[in-house]
């Protein structure tokens, strides 16, 4: 699909920047405020689903050399492996802890494991999401009956 | 409040049910949607509405709303989420292999 | 973990084993892989002989399902033991010759892997202690047996015998399942050992006699009792080395387990006594009566099984009676019968498995075994005669071989019940063995045709397909250790009666003397004077054979019970196959209206019928004005859906939906979810914008006015439902919501997001799934993209 629109596209490129952004937030903000792995990872996935529809699925795919296939399966396994570490010490499958670091920059911070799942999680929600838009835009232009 | 989000309910129910019997593909689809609204509205309600504030402890609140029916719902507006995107698929293949979108003309096979 | 357990359980890994081991071995040598397994197993059982002879038991246990009160108790005593004995050691025999018979063109992994499962699943049977891990294997041995059955399934008639015998021993089966949790709510217990001392109590309880008859069902369908017997002649299908192992020699030998494993439960009732021994008499007469006119050697060898099982399962029924008499004497006389069952069981297998090997034998080098065909082999396959000689006399009861000494126990046995002073066995008795004398004297006949009409008479080369010659050495020897050992027990029974019967009777019949010295002669008794009687009338018939053959054409075949089998299964085909296709149309929307149609009439009736339906809304939250305006603007959305014209317009509404429920959650203090609705409700559009581009667009629906209504009938019934059912949970609070639990997020997992925090970490498994199934979903998509489902896959799969 081509859509040929100059405003869209100028405008496409900041917002994406600013939703990304939006995302990357409310995935680590998640943990004590609105948030969390499901809905930042819905939002980078409308990020990318913005540019796929303002440009073409090819000049993306350059730009963004990133398999989403690969990118759920790859969020499955986090999701699992961060929930098999604690069974090796004795605790049940997916517990997740948790504690407070002193880091250098960001002061008193607290550190969880409970973000390891998340990023499974919402790795595997950004891969799904734009997986299937671009299977069926995709496999649209292959099989037009 | 409840009864009348619940009477919205059951009005989406019905006009759910009556677009999933219906021949065409799309409405079947539609109806899909339109009943995972309903029932995220009910579950909703079902944990009762307003009874406290943001479930968020850095608001120290008194009484916070019930957390769990949200847990669930967020949960289930993923789901139902995928399994639109599966069926819209589906029916897009049946039509480019059978050429249709009406449901009475796609058939199981006679022998099951 | 115990050994008893580990010999269950070494036949299933090695099935397991099996496809790997075929990768390295070849077709030919497998066998011997497999063979190691029963004679390792037939050494380690044969080692607890000394054991059981001094009366004592081995008990292991393992842990199953506790809280159900099944565990996998593994039990052996004498009885058991004979039977492991037999599995293990007919096991070797058979594995051992089928290694030559079979012809290395058939699938011998999937024969040996079968194989090997019915080892397994036989095993378990007999060393099972509790009653449904019994059940599990029983029904395992009627799976392995059908597989085994259908071994060449490209043949028409090994399917449809599989078939049948599948149908009938698992019918039984599920019978003797219902029998078992019938014991297990009167008793409270599912250990076979512990029923038997419960069972006292109980015997006025009313399910006492039902449990009984569906047990015995159990028992008469496995071992092919009158008249579910039909479905043993049709197993000669299988393989030959299979009939000799599971269709004569263990797996139907599984039915008079189960009948003396129960004996000392429902022993010493009248209904048990007379249903065994009549049904036993009836099977042994008509088995006997029909083995003599089939003409293929394997159907005469099936109907011989039958009718000596029938006579095994009478002994056992005679034998229960001891249990109904106090004084030792009394009881001794009656209980010797199960001490002859038992003897007789050992002594079938031997013989009987001989002459199916002999059967093979003469199949495998001749390409026939119709009798018709057959004749004066005896100068070809001189060897192979005299196994044929032994093992049928033995089943004739000729002195010199063990079947003398159990046959004339068996008469003994019926003399003795003829005059016993219970059940009325005093009147109607004499019936027994005039009966059993009669089914002697056909199996006489029956026996000498296997010897006289294959080995002897006219040799004619042209009805054979192959010069017969003698067949290759190893196939010859299971069948000789069957011949000593046909002969030894005949000159030693003692040595077996005092090492195995004698326990394993004690334990059918507990506190009851059964045991004897075993010999061959007991004076000018009656039982002598019956056994001339068999051999001088039996020889007479067998010689007139051709003069009163023509009887058996008086039997109508029209009412004969394989037909009422056929006519039952067609009968229940067609009914079902018409009754299905009357709903299940094909129609995607027929199948929704039955699901809402019974949602609305199973939910409605449930909370109109219970008195759960309550509507108030005292509780309520007061309502402000954007939240009604936002109601009526989603239920006008919704309602316009419906009236849509074009799907752009649809799918708009369905988006308004969608925002205003986001704004409901931000009302409703849910900010988790609005974000998540926006951002969710965004994407939906435009996955159905995207797809739009590539479907129809809407066309006028000729939708009957009958189904739009009816349509609209079930919509706003199923809608009214489900606002009844929220409005009645609305109006009570049954029991206090577990939320407050998660309020402490904080302390419990350092979050103040309760909502994240459950999902993250209270109930990550589900989350965890969750994403599994969005994954699952995605890759969905992506199979139903890429890979067509077209023509050409379409052929592939009919085929």
């Amino acid at each position: 699909m081509k859509i040929n629109d100059v405003i869209l596209k100028t405008i496409t490129k900041a917002v994406v920047l600013i939703i990304i952004t939006f995302g990357i937030y409310l995935f680590f903000s998640g943990h004590n405020s609105p948030g969390g792995g499901f809905i930042g990872g819905l939002v980078l996935a409308s990020a990318f689903v913005l540019l796929f529809l303002t440009y073409d699925v090819e000049t993306v795919s350059e730009g963004v050399p990133i398999s989403f296939k690969k990118l759920s399966a790859f969020g499955v396994l986090l999701a699992m492996v961060s929930g098999l570490v604690p069974v090796f010490f004795g605790q049940p499958f997916l517990s997740q802890s948790f504690g407070y670091f002193d880091l250098p920059i960001f002061g008193k911070t607290e550190l969880a494991t409970v973000t390891i799942f998340e990023a499974g999680v919402a790795l595997t929600v950004v891969g799904v999401v734009v997986n299937i838009i671009l299977s069926i835009s995709e496999g649209s232009n292959k099989w037009k009956p | 409040m409840e009864t009348l989000i619940i009477l919205l309910v059951g009005v989406l129910t019905a006009v759910a049910i009556y677009l999933i019997l219906s021949r065409n593909v799309i409405r079947l689809i539609l109806g899909t949607a339109i009943l995972s609204h309903a029932v995220h509205l009910l579950i909703l309600t079902m944990g009762h509405l307003k009874t406290g504030d943001v479930p968020l402890l850095g608001e120290e609140a008194e009484t916070y709303v019930d957390a769990l029916p949200q847990a669930l719902i967020l949960t289930a507006i993923v789901i139902s989420f995928a399994v639109t995107a599966f069926i819209l698929v589906l029916a897009y293949r049946a039509y480019q292999d059978l050429g249709t979108d009406d449901l009475n003309e796609m058939r199981g096979v006679q022998d099951e | 973990m115990h050994l008893l357990i580990v010999a269950i359980l070494i036949p299933f890994l090695a099935a397991a084993l099996i496809p790997l081991l075929y990768r390295r071995l070849g077709n030919l040598n497998l066998g011997w892989f497999v063979l190691t397994v029963p004679i390792i197993l037939f050494t380690y059982f044969a080692s607890q002989i000394p054991m059981i002879a001094g009366n004592e038991t081995i008990t292991a246990s393992l842990d199953w399902i506790p809280s159900l009160g099944i565990n996998f108790v593994a039990y052996l005593d004498g009885l058991s033991l004979i039977l492991a004995l037999l599995i293990t050691g007919m096991g070797s025999l058979v594995t051992l010759y089928s290694i030559y018979y079979l012809s290395p063109t058939d699938s011998l992994p999937h024969f040996y892997a079968y194989l090997l499962l019915f080892m397994g699943a036989m095993l378990g049977v007999v060393l099972s202690d509790n009653l449904l891990v019994l059940y599990v294997f029983w029904e395992l041995t009627s799976i392995s047996s059908f597989l085994l059955i259908a071994f060449w399934y490209h043949r028409k008639n090994s399917r449809s015998g599989a078939q049948k015998s599948l149908l009938i021993t698992v019918a039984g089966g599920f019978a003797m399942l219902a029998g078992f949790l019938m014991l297990h709510s009167m008793t409270g217990t599912f250990s076979v050992r512990e029923i038997a001392v419960y069972i006292m109590q109980y015997t006025d309880h009313a399910l006492f006699y039902p449990a009984l008859f569906l047990v015995l069902l159990g028992a008469f369908t496995k071992s092919a009792q009158f008249p579910f017997h039909i479905w043993l002649p049709d197993a000669m299908e299988a393989p030959t080395p299979v009939s000799a192992y599971l269709h004569s020699a263990t797996m139907v030998k599984a039915g008079i387990y189960l009948v003396a494993r129960f004996t000392p439960i429902f022993g010493g009732t009248a209904a048990w006594f007379w249903t065994i021994t009549i049904v036993g008499l009836i099977t042994l007469f008509w088995g006997s009566f029909n083995a003599i006119r089939q003409t293929d050697l394997k159907a005469l060898l099936a109907y011989s099984t039958i009718s000596q099982l029938g006579l095994i399962m009478s002994l056992f029924g005679m034998g229960s009676a001891a249990l109904y008499f106090d004084i030792a004497d009394a009881a001794a006389i009656y209980g010797f019968a199960t001490f002859a069952a038992l003897f007789h069981l050992i002594n079938h297998s031997t013989f009987k498995g001989l002459l199916f090997m002999v059967v093979g034998i003469v199949d495998h080098q001749v390409g026939t075994r119709d009798v018709r065909r057959l004749g004066g082999l005896a100068k070809f396959l001189p060897v192979t005669m005299v196994f044929a000689v032994v093992g049928s006399f033995s089943m004739a009861g000729l002195p010199l071989f063990n079947g003398f000494l159990s046959k004339e126990m068996f008469l003994t046995a019926t003399v003795n019940v003829m005059s016993m002073p219970a059940f009325g066995a005093d009147i109607i008795g004499w019936l027994i063995p005039v009966v059993a004398w009669t089914a002697s004297v056909l199996t006489f006949v029956y026996s000498m045709i296997i010897v006289f009409q294959t080995f002897f008479g006219k040799f004619d080369s042209k009805r054979l397909d192959r010069a017969p010659v003698e067949p290759n050495i190893g196939m010859l020897i299971s069948p000789a250790i069957l011949s000593i050992m046909i002969l030894g027990l005949f000159f030693f029974p003692n040595v077996l009666a005092d090492n195995l019967l004698a326990p394993a009777a004690a334990g059918i019949v507990p506190g009851v003397d059964a045991a004897v010295t075993i010999g061959p002669w007991h004076g000018f008794n009656p039982e002598f004077f019956m056994t001339v009687g068999i051999i001088v009338l039996g020889a007479a018939l067998y010689l007139l054979l051709p003069r009163w053959g023509k009887v058996y054409n008086l039997l109508p075949s029209n009412w004969s019970f394989n037909n009422l089998y056929t006519k039952t299964l067609s009968f229940t085909e067609g009914t079902s196959n018409r009754l299905t296709s009357t709903y299940m149309t094909g129609h995607l929307p027929h199948y929704f209206s039955y699901i809402f149609g019974f949602f609305v009439l199973l939910a409605g009736a449930t909370l109109v019928f219970t008195g759960a339906l309550n509507l108030d809304s005292s509780n309520d939250q007061p309502a402000s004005i954007y939240e009604i305006m936002l109601i009526l603007v989603m239920a006008g959305a919704a309602i316009a859906i419906l009236f849509a014209k074009s799907r752009l317009s649809a799918i708009l509404l369905n988006g308004v939906l969608g925002f205003s429920i986001a704004i409901f959650f931000v009302l409703f203090r849910a900010p988790d979810l609005a974000l998540t609705q926006l951002v969710i409700e965004t994407v939906t559009t435009v996955l159905f914008l995207v797809c739009f581009n590539y479907l129809p667009e809407w066309r006028k629906e000729y939708t009957p006015r009958r189904t739009k209504v009816l349509n609209a009938i079930i919509a706003i019934a199923g809608g009214l439902t489900v606002t009844l059912i929220a409005l009645s949970v609305n109006s009570v609070d049954l029991f206090d919501s577990v939320s407050s639990y998660f309020e402490d997020s904080y302390e419990l997992a350092g979050g103040n997001n309760i909502v994240n925090a459950i999902l993250g970490d209270f109930r990550a498994f589900d989350t965890m799934l969750e994403v599994l199934v969005l994954f699952i979903a995605g890759i969905g998509v992506f199979s139903l993209i890429r890979h067509r489902v077209g023509k050409e896959a379409d052929s592939d799969e009919n085929q």
